[in-house]
């Protein structure tokens, strides 16, 4: 492996204008992180206009920020309050808020914040080795490689998504239909644009992200605005004790590595990895009974496990160019603006984008770790203001992006529209990640398949013959297959049961 | 009848509540205590929390004072909210905690003491710390 390059990717991220993005980035995630509701899907959604105006690395450095600095904010609500501000420090709950009420807030908050620098750090190096080795597998991958790909995460997406699988297909099937809008590409016919000029481009990726994820969901919160009203927790003492960390280190290590792996599969990112790194940790851990109870590896796995995976769920993005999940898709949006297709070509292309975002997230997680614990004081007075002084601001600000993006007035009213359809989409229970992630793989989606039809001269067993694309259809196959067997297999062995 | 408190978790509130224990018992009433936090954050510092609570009701029944503590949410009317609770328990005094706010601080946040002194039509009973 040739390390020149990782060398200069240090020279981009030192440079003062992209430390102190990555410090904004962080910072704002961490905020981010702290309101519930507000995910880092719609942070990085609400503020793609203002990565226009600064160079590209510079602009995933600072989304990249808001991403993994939102993992740890969300752990501060959910130890002081019982109250998680993002999905992927749900299970830190359990033990976080029960470590809160033993006093023990402090601790429980300051092994998070060393969990999360160690995670992240280890996802960092695995993602050092581990991307360019993806990408220069992946220069081999043509057209019917790519169909295959997407389709893949979009199925991926859907099934290890939350909710329901069907709930989670039919969003990802309207993401499909709207990527479909617009004159087609290659005969040039136009497809549902009912006449209206700006439909006849096709809908942008970004007022639809603004919308589903901004809109939507701020909208979406204002319905309980008037919940969970809770008198403030007193933070002291942060720094865990020596046994504490100890206790820990075995934690930290496993969820980081539950973490990083987890993070590179599409749809399983940060939320899917807290998950299994709890149930892990509780599994091999000699006295279960106490998780739930301020266990402290409770706190440090899950913690660990998140930003891990937030930092490896960069590797399907940079080498494939494929999103694993909402928040990446949104920076693939991101990426896209500025001109710059994500893919195996980036590494070689632009090693300035590649190594500089990679490294960003060293020094990004240094960030973390100093400020997290000092700043806990300001995020919990964050909290005090009021939904109704804060949503309006937000809104005003996602309307006055979407339109500075392209000075389109058509594109403010798009997004209403769509924070509308989020809106009701979150009412009826259907996620709306799978249809941004549909929507953005659909186009992928579309070209690839109709080029490699051409190329197969319009036969689809050509799939199967290449041999890339063969495996990747036997793994489509394995994937809806899986759970399919599972469940006659659960059927079948509790009709035995019943015998 | 009962003697009417509004709490809040700082120094005059404090005040306002042993004030209001010494009225309930020349009165000879019960005492109810309203601490209104105020809703739409998911966190505020205007509602005391449940250790302060037990302190209070502790301090109450010390004093002999049978104590009964509400915390209906408020979102824009303060005042409002107090004087509503006062004609639904028919509170024979209402006592507040008075903390000093400037001329141009009245202007621009308003004073919920100042409209609660001059909309209740029961007497008020006003205490500094």
């Amino acid at each position: 492996m040739d390390f020149a390059p990782v060398i200069d990717g240090f020279g981009v991220v030192l440079q003062p204008e992209n430390l102190l993005f990555c410090l904004i980035g962080v910072t704002v995630g961490m905020l981010i992180g702290v309101l519930p509701g507000l995910g880092p899907a719609a942070t990085v959604a609400i503020l793609l206009p203002i990565t226009l105006t600064v160079e590209p690395v510079t602009a995933i450095i600072m989304l990249a920020g808001i991403f993994y600095g939102a993992q740890y904010g969300g752990t501060i609500t959910s130890v002081l309050l019982r109250l998680p501000g993002e999905a992927s420090s749900v299970v830190t709950v359990f033990d976080g808020y029960a470590m809160a009420r033993q006093g023990r807030a402090g601790a429980a908050l300051g092994i998070a914040a060393i969990g999360s620098f160690v995670g992240g750090t280890i996802a960092i190096i695995g993602l050092t080795f581990f991307a360019p080795l993806v990408a220069s597998f992946a220069l081999d991958f043509g057209p019917p490689e790519y169909t295959i790909l997407a389709l893949l995460g979009i199925l991926l997406v859907a099934s290890v998504g939350s909710g329901t699988l069907v709930k989670a297909l039919i969003a990802a099937g309207i993401g499909l239909l709207l990527a479909t809008i617009g004159r087609d590409g290659f005969t040039g016919s136009e497809r549902f644009t009912f006449d209206v000029l700006q439909l006849s481009d096709g809908i942008d990726f970004v007022p639809i992200a603004m919308g589903v994820f901004g809109l939507g969901e701020i909208l979406y919160n204002l319905e309980d605005r008037n919940n969970n009203t809770k008198a403030p927790t007193k933070v002291t003492k942060v720094l865990p004790s020596k046994a504490e960390i100890k206790q820990s280190s075995g934690a930290i290590g496993r969820g980081s590595v539950i973490g990083f792996f987890l993070g590179i599969l599409p749809g399983g990112g940060a939320v899917l990895s807290s998950l299994a790194a709890y149930a892990y940790e509780k599994k091999c851990s000699k006295n279960p009974e106490r998780f739930g109870q301020g266990a402290i590896e409770g706190v440090a796995a899950p913690e660990s496990a998140n930003n891990a995976a937030a930092t490896s769920s960069f590797i399907p993005l940079l080498t494939l160019g494929i999103p694993a999940n909402a928040t990446i898709a949104v920076i693939y949006g991101a990426l896209l603006i500025q001109g710059v297709t994500p893919g195996p070509q980036l590494v070689e292309d632009n090693p300035d984008i590649f190594w500089g975002v990679v490294n960003s997230m060293y020094i990004g997680n240094v960030f973390l770790l100093i400020m997290s614990i000092p700043l806990i004081g300001i995020f919990v007075k964050i909290l005090q203001v009021r939904a109704a002084i804060l949503a309006p601001i937000t809104v005003l600000i996602t309307l006055i992006g979407a339109y500075t993006i392209a000075n389109s007035v058509f594109d403010i009213f798009l997004v209403c529209l769509f924070g509308a359809i989020g809106y009701l989409m979150k009412k009826v229970g259907l996620e709306p990640g799978p249809l941004v992630l549909a929507f953005v793989l659909g186009v992928l989606l579309e070209t690839a398949l109709r080029r490699s039809l051409i190329l197969f001269g319009g036969d689809p067993t050509g799939f199967i013959g290449r041999p890339i694309s063969g495996t990747l259809v036997a793994i489509l196959v394995a994937v809806i297959a899986f759970p399919l067997i599972a469940k006659l297999w659960k059927s079948k062995t509790k009709q035995k049961e019943l015998v | 009848m009962t003697v009417l408190v509004g709490f809040l978790p700082t120094a005059e509130g404090e005040a306002a509540f042993r004030a209001g224990i010494d009225e309930a018992k020349r009165r000879g009433e019960s005492l109810t205590l309203v601490n209104s936090p105020r809703a739409g954050a998911p966190v505020t510092t205007s509602q005391a929390d449940e250790a302060s609570l037990a302190a209070l009701v502790a301090a109450a029944s010390e004093a002999g004072v049978e104590l009964v503590v509400r915390q209906d949410p408020h979102e824009d009317d303060l005042a409002g909210t107090v004087l509503a609770i006062a004609d639904e328990v028919d509170a024979s005094v209402i006592v507040i905690g008075l903390r000093h706010r400037s001329v141009v601080g009245k202007l621009l946040m308003g004073s919920s003491a100042q409209r609660l002194l001059l909309d209740s039509t029961r007497p008020v009973l006003a205490v500094k710390p």
